[in-house]
């Protein structure tokens, strides 16, 4: 019930601290070679890169190690200067280990990028392809593939998604404010290849000077939309919603309404590969979290365990920690921290485990989840039928399309691990469909 | 210990949590019994803590498994004093906090698995088991130390009644065709429950937990505006059944209920239209029965009527799912 | 009320009345020994024949589509018995076990993290893969136990799920339940098992796990020509029923077993 003029959003929804003052004036930073990298053969969604070096090669930064394997999959380049020390199973974020490009970095190489220039001559999709870009936003999705139009289809707005509506991220924030042009340029990139009428970039209200920063930049040729501060407003269908008025049909896409949406990170990557000829080697993650004292934005080769990239930015001392790969409501909590960072991850939270006291009570039936959810679904209701294993009814209550965005568990009153439950929910149905 | 806690995600959460909106609650209720003892003296205190004790030792008795202590029980014992008329024998409030908690909540499976608001239901067993007693109404402010004489009668003595009794503003409008001062009903200086009285400490209290989000707003709001409208419409049309909406809004229990009985979210719908027709439902059975019905009061019979209703609502308020057919 | 009573009895008629008539016009003639049949089996609906249920075992039985000995549940007799009422073979009746494919149980596989919430194997799965280090292993939390409808599956102290080879029927609802699919159904004359799951090798799979196949290949080479073979990191048994212990005699770390009867027996007695 807020009633000061609020800006375009979205119904439904929930509304966390974002805490991300602590590390959106941090300018980025650079994160050190370290010794030892480990490139996933997976990092994205689609099928896994097939190498094309062996153990023993040197390889160069920026050098093409591994080729995508099918449409939907990508190119992997060499982070570091380097040997290949080993092609291997390895552990990944996710929680599944994937074979990996194991690489022991030359430690008196300068790590200059092997020559290559602009790559303007060619379409946008195969640099995009070429470079082994994904989706920036955490999804992974090989960003090439989101670059062509369908036979028979056409796109008349590209949404360019700077919302982060995540607590704590600020990666996004910071390309904004130090890589306008570069994100521009990218955004008009796009539109050109997807051949769209409009652009339109969606900024939160806590991005403000971000947005302020664009539209100077920009002189009109793209707009920038102002869009509430709610979570989960980063979400493609949300945004679509709040800036555009259009509601994405349940199990269809973007597409499907006319639009495509792009993260800005993914627009600056984009921007790089064809202007600078620059393969999507490294990332800006941002480390932060009520455990890190002093929370950084740093441009991290891709494949760095995230050790490392911790011990480099400083944990406090604490008993126990929840190490989170992406944000806090809807990351994953880290076991082995020898994983690397991947394309896709946004952020490294640390949380004190104390953080967590979550006794569950009795669900109360008071409706805060039903209220809460951007799907409009009703996740109490799911959660007691995917203890019932009740698949019939799951698919009847739409289970599928819940996109696990946590805001049902987030308030919760009795703490009762809805997402979670629904996450087996979802998984129940896949299963009996096969 | 391992140095590294795997939990799902999220790893943020909202502040409020179950036990915390209960003892909202619960802490809401502590002015209410202030001003209902100023009203009716040191038996509000007497009463209530017999509800509250009782509610919580039978708890423990009936729930095998280890109290959650999520202040449920007390909370309901509570509820049950302040909707009692003031004269009442305390073993037979004693007797209804038992059967509240014994049956109206624990026996359906404890905390959010009751179909009926406990302590209307234990009110309601009252009501059938001793008519009488339920329905004398001792005069406010007979002074503080006062007990009303069969306050303390011994269980199944057959306690006769004081020639104290007095008439409940919705009693002397149905019966004698009488109405209360407003100002009177809204100070609270009138017969009634024990709790029910003072409408704008009620309107505070509410005002208070609705800041805190102690309860959906909706549940209340809808109640109190359908009480308000079909009462004006039926005041203009058949004056002598139905009191002006003002009466209506500020006699008998159902400013209590608004804020503490239909805002019980465990026997309430989960989805906001259900909410919205809850509401609706309970006032227009309120209206009606105060107007049509044989008692001069019926919010406890709207709500638990509309209990039993609120899984069927909820069946069919489903929210449409976002991007599904209209 | 009187009224009401007298509504419901007609109505009771009426409805009898129907009914009644449509099974004498609609009713299919079915093969009266299927009742019989239905009759003779366990009756638990358990799946392990492949058919939904008893009765669609026994449709099939007096088909000819099956063969009595499908029903691993019933006692032999009992299979005899059917196949005398039916006068036909009983059939090759070749007994199933559930068997877990891991051996790393707590304190011989390392828990990289603590896991906290929802106390199943399905759940802890669901984050990163759960709180061991090996990814594969045995999450310990019972879910196989609480699907096993014959109670076949106790957890030992170790924390891992030991399977009755007499209460189990092999219906398979352990291998269902399992997130790390670590369950198959094995014949019991077949003892040779490989309990690990792990396809790292080397000093990786040792690191995370005393009992895990670091894929060194000496059982696929004591066992003889053709009867094992190594594929991804573990020994996969080619040619099954072996009465030679072979292959388990320089097995570093017991991943590859030999077991008669109950699995993780000498664990059991251990403690
Ligand atoms: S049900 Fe799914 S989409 Fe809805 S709030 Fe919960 S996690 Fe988000
Ligand atoms: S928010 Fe929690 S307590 Fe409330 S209805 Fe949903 S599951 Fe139940």
């Amino acid at each position: 019930m807020v009633l000061i003029a609020s800006a375009p959003t979205f119904s439904h929804g929930v509304h966390p601290a974002d805490q991300k003052a602590r590390s959106a004036t941090e300018p980025i930073g650079r994160m050190p070679f370290v010794r030892e990298y480990s490139v996933p053969l997976r990092q994205h969604i689609g099928a896994a890169s097939e190498p094309i070096v062996a153990v023993g090669d040197i390889v160069q930064r920026g050098q093409l190690i591994a080729k995508r394997a099918s449409f939907v999959s990508t190119n992997q380049h060499a982070p570091v200067t380097g040997r290949v020390k080993a092609i291997e199973t390895r552990p990944h974020p996710s929680g599944v280990s994937v074979r990996a490009i194991v690489i022991e970095s030359d430690p008196f190489s300068s790590q200059q990028m092997g020559a290559s220039g602009p790559r303007s001559d060619q379409a946008l999709a195969d640099s995009v392809s070429d470079a082994g870009i994904v989706g920036m936003g955490g999804a992974a999705f090989p960003a090439h593939v989101k670059l062509s139009v369908p036979e028979g289809r056409t796109v008349d707005t590209l949404l360019m998604n700077g919302c982060e509506c995540e607590p704590y991220l600020t990666c996004d924030h910071r390309i904004m404010l130090e890589h306008p042009t570069a994100v521009l340029e990218g955004t008009a990139m796009i539109q050109t290849a997807l051949g769209a009428k409009a652009s339109v970039i969606g900024v939160e209200q806590n991005k403000s000077d971000a947005a302020d920063v664009l539209r100077a930049a920009s002189k009109g040729s793209v707009s920038v939309a102002q869009v509430a501060v709610k979570y989960p407003q980063g979400a493609e269908k949300m945004l679509i919603k709040a800036v555009l008025g259009r509601e994405v049909p349940v199990g269809k896409l973007p597409l499907d309404v006319g639009v495509v949406v792009h993260n800005v990170g993914t627009a600056f990557a984009v921007h790089e590969a064809v202007r600078l000829g620059k393969p999507l080697i490294e990332r800006v993650v941002t480390v932060s979290g009520p455990a890190v004292s002093q929370p950084r934005n740093l441009w991290v080769p891709i494949g760095t365990p995230i050790c490392d990239l911790l011990a480099f930015v400083g944990l406090d001392q604490l008993d126990q920690y929840i190490v989170i790969s992406g944000g806090p409501m809807m990351g994953q909590a880290q076991k082995n921290l020898q994983a690397p960072v991947v394309k896709g991850m946004s952020g490294i939270l640390v949380f004190p485990a104390a953080h967590q006291a979550t006794k569950e009570y009795p669900c109360i039936r008071c409706g805060r989840c039903l209220d809460a959810c951007p799907m409009f679904l009703n996740p109490t209701r799911l959660w007691l039928l995917t203890r019932n294993r009740d698949i019939e009814a799951l698919n009847q209550h739409h289970v599928q399309a819940c996109f696990e965005c946590g805001s049902c568990s987030y308030v919760c009153p009795s703490h009762i691990p809805l997402v979670h439950a629904i996450r087996m929910g979802k998984k129940l149905v896949r299963e009996a469909q096969v | 210990m391992s140095k590294l806690l795997l939990v799902s995600s999220p790893f943020v959460r909202d502040e409020r949590n179950t036990p915390q909106l209960m003892r909202d609650v619960i802490g809401s209720l502590v002015p209410i019994l202030i001003m209902s003892m100023w009203v009716f003296g040191v038996i509000a205190l007497l009463m209530v803590a017999v509800t509250g004790a009782t509610a919580v030792v039978t708890e423990r008795l009936v729930t095998s498994k280890r109290s959650l202590h999520d202040g449920s029980a007390l909370l309901t014992g509570l509820l049950l004093g302040f909707v009692l008329p003031p004269g009442l024998p305390l073993w037979m409030g004693a007797l209804g906090s038992a059967f509240a908690v014994g049956l109206g909540k624990a026996a359906f499976g404890g905390l959010g698995a009751n179909i009926f608001n406990p302590a209307l239901l234990g009110r309601a067993f009252l009501q059938a088991a001793f008519p009488e007693a339920m329905t004398t109404w001792v005069a406010p402010q007979m002074g503080f130390w006062q007990l009303p004489e069969r306050s303390l009668a011994w269980p199944l003595m057959g306690s006769h009644v004081d020639g104290i009794s007095a008439a409940t503003p919705l009693g002397g409008f149905k019966f004698q065709g009488l109405t209360t001062d407003l100002s009177e009903m809204v100070v609270g200086t009138t017969a009634g429950s024990l709790g029910e009285t003072a409408t704008w400490l009620l309107v505070l209290c509410g005002l208070w937990l609705a800041l805190r989000k102690a309860f959906d707003w909706r549940l209340p709001v809808s109640t109190l505006f359908s009480v308000a409208l079909l009462s004006w419409v039926l005041h203009a049309t058949v004056p002598e059944r139905c009191a002006d909406p003002m009466t209506m809004l500020g006699s008998g229990g159902l400013m209590f209920a608004a804020v503490f009985m239909v805002t019980d979210p465990v026997t309430t719908p989960v989805t906001a239209k259900g909410m919205w027709l809850f509401g609706f439902g309970t006032g227009v059975l309120v209206v009606l029965i105060r107007s049509f019905g044989g008692l001069p009061e019926g919010v406890m019979y709207a709500v638990l009527l509309m209990n039993a209703v609120t899984p069927w609502i909820n069946r069919f308020t489903q929210p449409r799912v976002f991007g599904g057919l209209a | 009320m009187g009224m009401s009573i007298f509504l419901m009895l007609g109505l009771a008629l009426v409805f009898g009345t129907i009914l009644s008539v449509a099974h004498r016009f609609l009713h299919v003639d079915e093969d009266p020994r299927i009742d019989t049949v239905a009759d003779m089996l366990p009756g638990s609906n358990c799946g392990a024949c492949g058919e939904p249920g008893c009765r669609a075992f026994a449709e099939k039985l007096v088909s000819a589509a099956a063969q009595p000995a499908g029903c691993s549940v019933s006692a032999t007799e009992q299979v005899d018995e059917i196949a005398a009422f039916l006068g036909v073979d009983a059939g090759e009746r070749v007994k199933l076990v559930a068997r877990l494919h891991c051996g790393g149980g707590r304190g011989l596989a390392l828990n990289a993290a603590e896991y906290s919430g929802m106390s199943t194997c399905g759940a802890a799965a669901l984050v990163n893969g759960g709180n061991k280090a090996c990814e594969w292993g045995c999450l310990g939390l019972a879910d196989c136990q609480v699907a096993c409808t014959f109670d076949a599956i106790q957890m030992n102290e170790r924390l891992l799920p030991v399977v009755h080879p007499d209460l189990c029927t092999a219906c398979g609802d352990c291998v269902v339940a399992c997130p790390k699919d670590l369950f198959t159904l094995e014949p019991i004359s077949q003892p040779l098992l490989v309990q690990c799951k792990a396809p790292t090798t080397g000093e990786a799979a040792r690191a995370v796990c005393t009992v895990a196949c670091d894929g060194c290949g000496r059982c696929v080479a004591d066992a003889g020509e053709g009867v094992m073979v190594m594929e991804q990191g573990l020994p996969v048994i080619v040619q099954p029923l072996l009465t030679s212990r072979s292959a388990t005699f320089r097995c570093p770390s017991g991943a590859i077993a030999w077991v008669e009867g109950s699995q993780f027996a000498f664990e059991a007695m251990e403690v």
